[in-house]
């Protein structure tokens, strides 16, 4: 059985209180952190740790805090990113539901170690019920002396507020989350200055995931050199992983960094091999942002090694042959789906979330979902997918905030990896419509289940 | 490094000394000419301006003397400050000449091209920009989108269809007046300017917006289709203003005053702004105090009907038929 840290309780009735997460030895790492360890400690454990950021990025956390301007007299924030918005990702959500005091934890400690006096959970506007858990957790808290003034008798006070998001995927982009929180539109700003530099209110700041900040609770627990021997190379500790599509077991899955790919897919600890005994088409391996692979592909790199679960190694190949981790949303695809289809999906999805500041942006996602929607409905052209990859093109570098990469990344890798299917969405129109590509050439390398 | 210091930079080769702070964009208007990035949306006397249109990208090929390193991708020269020893490729780089024609195209998919019935046609920083920055022809073979036309009040009139969302009236409003009622509703490119609720821009300065817009999507109602502005001559002139500078531009057709502007400047920025009595009121070549002709660029259409400098082509002069059918217009022309 693989090494669980954050979900270690997540059977145990009622973790949701304090009383039980305490019995189960919650709220150690407050403890530990407030009356041993002075916050520059509690930064340098985080950095041994290796920890890097689960939001998507995989910046090193420990280093980011060590970036945080410290300007005499003025605040500093510490900020939640609980807008979790990314189609295929929902591993946040699943951790603020079950386990609340993990992620209060998470902030008590991470705010002592920046210094922060005040911080927030900026939580997706639509969780409503993870809202209340949170606020409701957060009283406990208070109530128990973990938070408020003079916290455990050592004079350091914390305040933690849950606010509701915009209701948009673009306000879980830091800055955009930042003037969202300042209550004006969600719109990224342009940096420099960052928001270590200049975030909330043009105080420095630090925005983290939900999972970056509870992870810090187990790093202080069980120390920052027994979490780093878990996963391999910079990889370290475990990482939540929110499995869908064709799988027997869909879930939140804690994995320890280094799981091989197929491992994770076809072993009953996890996914638990594909649904209906169909076989594996492609995968989309860290949310929807990121270049979705087909199967040859996630299974083993393009040198024939073992794909592992690793920032490292699912990017093996850079673009042509790789993909990343993201934010951990693995989206997996059976035979029967089409890949066109998603494209048109996703990028359906990124036109209606672009906020509409840069002109690539904003126009290059409307252009390519209309591109798109036409070869799904079998009315396009050979010429389409050129058309595609160069919008994409377009859109890719040039805009302010990551939000142009990630719409225009997921249409150019299905175009690198599945051409044939999209041009036989043209020159087998109606087909299309009522039939499947299939698998092709890059059908599933492993033998057939039965 | 002492505040006066200097900071050198060099722009598609050419080197420029600046202050610390000065952005890639003000440095290139400091060399002028064709190294100058075009800006859509930047506006130098908007704070927080730019950064989104993405027309004025380039690419930064040495970080600076002390971190030579290139910048990973192309940056928004006016919105990146310049560093020490830094050198920038704007039009001798490939890589920006593409990207900026995608923009261009970007910003045209969705544009009506409604030019023959605009009113900023002639002065449109759109037009300008498709015709040096563009593609010959459009990819796109969707349909547009169009919104419905808003009066804000009775002497502007907004029509979204042609905005660029460059955000400059978005400042202005925010800026030059009292009373915030103008910004974004919407996302991506549903988005719309908004006076919330159609509500009237009611103070001194809003008419600035129009002069301000890049595109038409911002007129003067009270020139709508009155004439095309190249049939209009610009003329500077100034009056004893109590709320404003009093210094405009007054556009004559014959005798009469059509229309009132600020100050323009070469890149299309106003020299200060002024004010609603100024702008609507005042139409009458009494009210003012006349100076003299105001220049306009030699490229600008708007300069083409005042045959100031008036010299046959170069083509003409080189051949000898030519030359022979138009010998009036060169005797002419070395007479004058
Ligand atoms: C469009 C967009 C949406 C994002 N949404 C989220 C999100 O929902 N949750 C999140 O943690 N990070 C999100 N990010 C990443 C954040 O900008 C930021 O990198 C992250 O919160 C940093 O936390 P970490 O270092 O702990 O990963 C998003 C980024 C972009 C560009
Ligand atoms: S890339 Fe898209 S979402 Fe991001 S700032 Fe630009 S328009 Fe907005
Ligand atoms: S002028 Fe620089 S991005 Fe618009």
């Amino acid at each position: 059985m693989a090494r669980k840290l954050l979900l270690e309780h997540i059977n145990v009735p009622q973790i949701n209180t304090l009383a039980v997460y305490r019995e189960k030895g919650g709220y150690r790492a407050v403890e530990k952190a407030i009356k041993n360890m002075s916050p520059e400690d509690v930064v340098e454990e985080v950095k041994k740790s290796g920890l890097r950021g689960r939001g998507g990025a995989g910046f090193p956390t420990g280093m980011k805090w060590s970036f945080l301007a410290k300007p005499e007299g003025v605040p500093r924030y510490l900020v939640c990113n609980a807008d979790e918005s990314e189609p295929g990702t929902f591993k946040d959500r699943y951790l603020m539901t079950h386990i609340p005091h993990a992620l209060i934890e998470g902030m008590i400690v991470s705010s002592y170690a920046l210094g922060a006096k005040t911080s927030y959970i900026y939580v997706r506007g639509e969780m409503m019920p993870q809202i209340r858990i949170l606020e409701r957790a957060i009283e406990e808290a208070k109530a128990a002396g973990f938070l408020g003034k003079n916290i455990l008798g050592s004079g350091y006070d914390l305040e933690l507020y849950v606010q509701p998001g915009g209701g948009a995927y673009i306000c879980g982009e830091e800055t955009a989350l930042l003037e969202s929180l300042e209550g004006k539109r969600g719109n990224p700003r342009i940096k420099p200055p960052f928001p270590a530099i200049a975030g909330l209110y043009n105080c420095p700041t630090v925005v983290n995931n939900v999972e970056s900040i509870a992870a810090v609770v187990p790093i202080l627990n069980i120390g920052a050199e027994e979490y780093a021997k878990i996963g391999i190379e910079r990889s370290t500790g475990t990482k939540l992983i929110s499995a869908s599509g064709n799988i027997n077991k869909p879930g939140v899955y804690e994995i320890e960094l280094g799981v091989p790919v197929e491992e994770f897919i076809y072993s009953d600890e996890y996914c638990g091999g594909i649904a209906n005994g169909k076989r594996l088409k492609a995968v989309v391996a860290g949310g929807s942002s990121v270049p979705i692979l087909p199967a040859n592909l996630i299974l083993k790199t393009a040198k024939g090694d073992n794909r592992l679960m690793t920032y490292e190694s699912l990017a093996d190949g850079g673009f042509a042959t790789g993909t990343m981790l993201g934010s951990g949303g693995f989206v997996v695809f059976d035979e029967d789906q089409c890949i066109v289809r998603n494209t048109w999906n996703f990028t359906r999805f990124y036109h209606h979330e672009s906020c509409g500041q840069c002109s690539p942006c904003r126009e290059g996602t409307g252009w390519m979902e209309k591109v798109l929607h036409r070869l799904e409905h079998g009315h396009g052209n050979l010429s389409d997918m050129d058309l595609l990859v160069d919008v994409s093109k377009k859109i890719e570098g040039n805009t302010i905030c990551p939000l142009g990469d990630a719409a225009a990344w997921p249409v150019a890798s299905a175009i690198r990896h599945f051409r044939d299917e999209f041009e036989w969405h043209v020159t087998h129109g109606e087909e299309s419509q009522t039939g499947n590509y299939g698998l092709a050439h890059y059908a599933d390398p492993l033998e057939p289940v039965i | 490094m002492a505040d006066n210091e200097k900071i050198k930079v060099s722009i598609d080769g050419i080197p420029v000394e600046v202050d610390p702070g000065t952005t890639i964009l003000n440095a290139a208007r400091k060399i002028g000419g064709d190294i100058v990035p075009p800006a859509m949306c930047y506006y130098s006397k908007l704070e927080g301006s730019g950064g989104k249109c993405r027309t004025c990208l380039v690419k930064v090929s040495k970080g600076s003397e002390k971190d030579p390193r290139p910048m990973p991708k192309l940056v928004a020269s006016c919105r990146t400050t310049v560093m020490d020893g830094m050198e920038v490729q704007n039009i001798t780089s490939n890589e920006v000449i593409e990207a900026r024609k995608g923009v261009v195209e970007m910003l045209l998919i969705n544009h009506p091209l409604d030019c023959p019935i605009c009113d900023q046609a002639g002065e449109c920083h759109l037009q300008d920009l498709g015709f040096e920055h563009g593609a010959v022809s459009t990819r796109y073979e969707f349909e547009r989108r169009t919104f419905d036309k808003i009066d804000i009040g009775d002497k502007i009139q907004l029509h979204m269809t042609r905005c660029i969302l460059c955000y400059r009236c978005v400042f202005t409003a925010d800026q030059l007046t009292n009373q915030r009622v103008h910004g974004i509703l919407g996302r991506g490119d549903a988005a719309e300017i908004s006076t919330y609720i159609e509500k009237a821009i009611d103070n001194d300065f809003s008419g600035n917006v129009i002069d301000v817009c890049p595109v038409g999507a911002l007129t003067d109602r009270t020139f709508r289709f009155k004439n095309r502005v190249w049939f209009t001559k610009p003329v500077e002139a100034h009056r004893d203003c109590p709320t404003c500078s009093g210094k405009v531009t007054l556009w004559y057709k014959g005798e009469e005053v059509l229309r009132v502007t600020a100050r323009k400047d070469q890149y299309g920025e106003v020299e200060e702004f002024i004010c609603n009595t100024c702008r609507f009121e005042k139409k009458h070549t009494a009210d003012w105090a006349i100076e003299g002709p105001r220049a306009v660029a030699h490229t600008s259409v708007i300069s083409s009907n005042h045959y100031e400098n008036l010299k046959p082509l170069q083509v003409i002069k080189e051949n000898p038929t030519l030359k022979e059918a138009n010998k009036y217009q060169f005797e002419r022309s070395v007479r004058l």
